[in-house]
């Protein structure tokens, strides 16, 4: 049988606010256990939550950012469970009236490929503590400093029909979030992390199948692998003849599966109503248009603009735009290079991408910065060096030993442009392979490049390419 | 039955003012009056001796040094659900025996900035759930002028405290005529701002869209100058309210002539005790002595009253008292096996009966599949309800009608029956639904308890009702009458 896969996101992100969503107390991240919960974070009795206005113009700036509809009036709703790390024994969300409405997001999961994502809503909520089930033998530690720190939750349609349509997306949100500045994206600390709702069904049915939601997902490579093995095992389940059961799984990345927590009798009826010690959160046409004239240009109009403007390929304006890192170093880069956009391009994702990948940096922390890049480009450009030597220069720049030009000079790796001193070089080699002549002038043209490589060899690879291939061609006439 | 010896504020004012006794001395006074009554009357919960003269000898030093403000140097009972730092709050629980707040209530602030003498923490029903203060872990409260009753709740303490003579005022809170009703039931005066007048940071939450402090004292003066210090916008509270404060005793002496008082019908029919409605018929013709202007309004929705505030303030506390789950403050059971064991025990030890029961309707009545059909519904009807109020203060100014239907109970007579004692707060439960201000003062007796006349205004007119309340009170003396000389 032929299978179809639905999948539903929910993305949390952290919002990058200094404060708590309803106390002063300090969001950052590492601090000593229970250091930064004042009496509102521990819920103690009497204290009351008091909103920080920051987190509803980051919501706005979000919705603005995917075209969604902004709630004129939201409000705040309690979600009431018990668990330690859950102070106050409720959760302040945001339930029927969100602050964030449908919206969308484009993806492209492949090269030339592009997809609309629905997004249902985004709502503002409180996270929970930590507990700690390591420390202390027999015993849970709970570290409150995570409670109460802003999060937007994400909640996509369920339009996405493949781990790699759901990376290409989380991909996405994760871009857009740190594009607009909301959130500062690092998912090592949790600062966005995933649920995914996952169900089959054969080809052609029109009923979705039974769900089953994968929590807390906080890499997009374990999201692909969480989605994918939760998949085969639902059509592996279903082939046998059993039923997929609706309920919350855990995945374990070392063991790359996925586990049951609770089924859906066994889920929480979290008894949603309006916090009485909030007001509703009104929002009005002027703050919508105050905040969207704080955007920055988003990453779907920049690719567009990398096409049509720049004349990029689909291929690397899509990666150019995919971080606001990446596209401020291009961007950068491209105003001390105007029009070398394609150039630049091919280095950004060529060599520095490489070797910031192999050092496991981000453009954030390239010791190479745009301007210094631009410097090596401009060399190459107006034929001071040759994209090879470029290379060699790239590696010392990498390595902290000045601007290009500073390199060039001190390495002497100025190319040869002066005619004499090249003939000088190819007249020697001619009259050292008079055997490699012959064969040549009998028609063997692969011996050209013989006598390239040894004139670059000759030259310390500063010889001008082309001048050397046109002079040995005239040469070598018969 | 004599005129009371016990000082009003105003009196403690003008005498600490003009010298003629020190902050230390009627502090002194309260307590040894304490320490002789409160084992009877289990008024107060804490009694801060030590602290209280400490505070009175600052205040005397302030007051010398020409420093002091209105308050100055004024002892005064707080109702146990204000958190007071460094003083234990029990919330009238076992829940909370051994809670120390790491803060002050932002009422119990205003008060200390002017550096007013707390005397101690006053008894309470658990968590403000009760009308009667028997449902206290800390034991039933007396009623001064009926020992065998009960001092209404479930700011019980308070109201006996300031009834016996154990403090000048208190403070109480008032979430179904928990002020109101109490002032009643032991013969003070008793006012429920307008919800937001009083910043509820510090005050342990019973259902917060309903709970509101206000003072409890002899007269509605002493109310008025109480308010003065409470009230106030506080950014740390989102359901305070930024408007700006009247002076409340600017206008005490105003003339009531014209002034339009509407009588509910809803509020003198059936289940109102015939002694209490002469005491109340008699109130409403000394207004009109007073060139008050009587005129009978409907509330017609009032008898959904009760049901709607049952739904709201136990679905609300359902979710408020999660917090008591023995992890982090308050108590914690024995030995947990698991941390299923560590709630159901620390809370199933820790709360009482009323409590429990209330906690378990409001999760009811929150749960999926019945929410429509009761928490939403309740807050229709809640709408409705305040626009009976809405519409009748175009046609009057205030409203008057008896506080309670009936005087204070035999202690145990209604313990059995939880429904029959919701139905006593029947006047008071719509002024909280609307979130209107109230006032209870004393308007005579039956069957030689005191009865409340209930004075409801509109938002945030407190000033016409002290001003209403002050006037009856200059021509009458039931506030002044005293159990202890009865």
């Amino acid at each position: 049988m032929q299978w179809e896969t639905v999948i539903g996101l929910e993305i949390h992100a952290q919002l990058a606010t200094k404060s708590k969503i309803f106390s002063a107390a300090s969001t950052a991240f590492g601090a000593e256990p229970n250091t930064q919960a004042c009496a509102v974070d521990l819920g103690l009795p009497g204290v009351l939550p008091v909103l920080n206005k920051e987190v509803v113009n980051m919501a706005i700036k979000f919705g603005v950012a995917i075209d969604a509809e902004i709630g004129r009036e939201s409000v705040f709703a309690r979600k009431n469970y018990f668990y330690p790390d859950l102070p106050k024994g409720y959760q302040i969300s945001q339930m029927d009236l969100p602050i964030v409405g449908k919206g969308q997001l484009t993806i492209s999961p492949e090269e030339g490929t592009s997809k609309v994502i629905g997004i249902t809503r985004a709502h503002l909520e409180e996270d929970a503590g930590k507990s700690l089930h390591d420390q202390f033998p027999g015993q849970t530690g709970v570290d409150l400093n995570r409670a109460g720190t802003p999060l937007l939750e994400i909640v996509s349609d369920p339009d996405i029909s493949s781990a790699k349509e759901a990376v290409a997306y989380a991909r996405k949100i994760h871009s857009l979030v740190q594009f607009i500045e909301i959130c500062d994206g690092n998912m090592a600390q949790g600062s966005l992390r995933c649920d995914a709702n996952v169900s089959v069904r054969p080809v052609g049915q029109q009923e979705l199948g039974t769900r089953a939601e994968i929590k807390n997902i906080n890499s997009f490579r374990f999201l692909e692998r969480a989605i994918n093995f939760e998949i085969e095992r639902q059509i592996d389940l279903i082939e046998d003849g059993g039923t997929v059961v609706q309920e919350t799984r855990l995945y374990d990345s070392e063991k790359n599966e996925t586990r049951s927590m609770r089924s859906k009798e066994e889920a929480n009826d979290y008894r949603y109503f309006p916090d009485p010690d909030l007001l509703p959160v009104r929002v009005t046409d002027e703050d919508i248009e105050r905040i969207r004239a704080t955007l920055p240009e988003l990453p779907e109009q920049k690719r567009l603009r990398y096409i049509n403007e720049l004349k990029l390929s689909d291929y690397n304006s899509e990666l150019l735009s995919s971080s606001r890192e990446i596209a401020d170093f291009f961007e950068t880069a491209l105003a001390q290079l105007p029009g070398q956009s394609s150039l630049l391009a091919n280095w950004i994702l060529g060599d520095l991408t490489g070797a910031l990948n192999k050092s496991e940096m981000g453009f954030a922390d390239s010791p190479i910065n745009p301007e210094q890049l631009a410097g090596l480009l401009k060399r190459i450009n107006d034929n001071t060096i040759s994209g090879k030597i470029a290379k060699e220069v790239f590696e010392a720049m990498w390595n902290g030993e000045g601007s290009a030009d500073e390199i060039i000079d001190s390495k002497g790796l100025k190319q040869i442009t002066d005619s004499g001193a090249i003939e000088k070089l190819i007249d020697d080699v001619i009259a050292e392979n008079p055997g490699q002549v012959e064969q040549f002038r009998a028609g063997k043209e692969k011996v050209l490049g013989f006598f390239v490589g040894q004139i670059m060899k000759q030259s310390k690879g500063k010889a001008n390419p082309g001048q050397v291939n046109q002079l040995l061609r005239e040469k070598l006439k018969p | 039955m004599n005129k009371n010896t016990s000082s009003t504020i105003k009196e403690l004012q003008t005498g600490l003012a003009q010298g003629k006794f020190s902050s230390t001395e009627i502090t002194a006074d309260y307590l040894t009056k304490i320490n002789l009554l409160n084992p009877d009357i289990n008024a107060f919960i804490t009694v801060t001796q030590e602290k209280a003269l400490e505070q009175a000898k600052v205040a005397d030093k302030i007051i010398a040094d020409g420093k002091g403000t209105a308050l100055t140097g004024i002892p005064l009972a707080h109702k146990d659900i204000f958190c007071t730092d460094g003083t234990r709050t029990t919330c009238g629980s076992r829940m909370l025996e051994d809670f120390k707040a790491p803060y002050n209530a932002n009422v119990i602030e205003n008060f200390e900035n002017q550096h007013t003498v707390m005397l101690g923490k006053t008894n309470m029903d658990e968590f403000a759930m009760g009308s009667s203060n028997e449902n206290s872990f800390y034991g039933p409260v007396k009623n001064p002028w009926a020992m065998d009753s009960v001092p209404g709740g479930s700011s019980g303490g308070s109201a006996a405290a300031v009834a016996a003579g154990l403090a000048p005022a208190a403070t109480g809170t008032d979430t179904g005529g928990s002020i109101r009703q109490p002032a009643a039931f032991c013969g003070i005066t008793g006012l429920k701002p307008t919800y937001g007048r009083v910043s509820r940071y510090g005050m342990i939450a019973y259902a917060s869209s309903l709970d509101q402090g206000g003072p409890m004292a002899h007269t509605a003066e002493d109310c008025a100058i109480l308010l003065q210090s409470m009230a106030g916008f506080d950014k740390r509270d989102s359901t305070s309210i930024d408007k700006e404060i009247p002076d409340y005793t600017a206008s005490l002496n105003n003339n009531l002539s014209g002034l339009k008082i509407g009588l509910p019908k809803e509020y003198f029919a059936e289940g109102l005790n015939v002694d209490v409605a002469k005491n109340i018929d008699e109130a409403i013709k000394q207004y009109e002595k007073m060139g008050a202007v009587i005129k009978d309004i409907s509330l017609p929705n009032s008898k959904i009253a009760i049901p709607t505030y049952y739904v709201v303030a136990m679905a609300e506390c359902s979710s408020n008292l999660s917090r008591f789950d023995g992890v982090r403050f308050g108590h914690r059971c024995e030995d947990p096996k698991d941390l299923e064991d560590l709630y159901k025990r620390s809370r199933g030890e820790g709360f009482g009966e009323e409590v429990k029961r209330r906690i378990l309707i409001g999760a009811y009545t929150l749960s999926a599949g019945y929410y429509d059909a009761f928490y939403l519904k309740a807050q229709k009807l809640r709408r409705l309800i305040s626009q009976d109020f809405t519409t009748a203060f175009e046609e009057v100014d205030i409203i008057a009608g008896p506080t309670t239907p009936e005087v204070a109970w035999v202690t145990g007579d209604k313990s059995d029956d939880p429904v029959s004692m919701y139905l006593q707060d029947i006047y008071t439960i719509s002024v909280n639904l609307a979130g209107l201000p109230g006032m209870s003062i004393p308007a005579g007796f039956a069957d030689e308890k005191p009865v409340g006349l209930q004075l409801i205004g509109n938002y945030f007119d407190e000033s016409r009702l002290l001003n209403a309340a002050h006037q009856f009170q200059q021509n009458t003396d039931w506030h002044q009458m005293s159990p202890e000389e009865k």
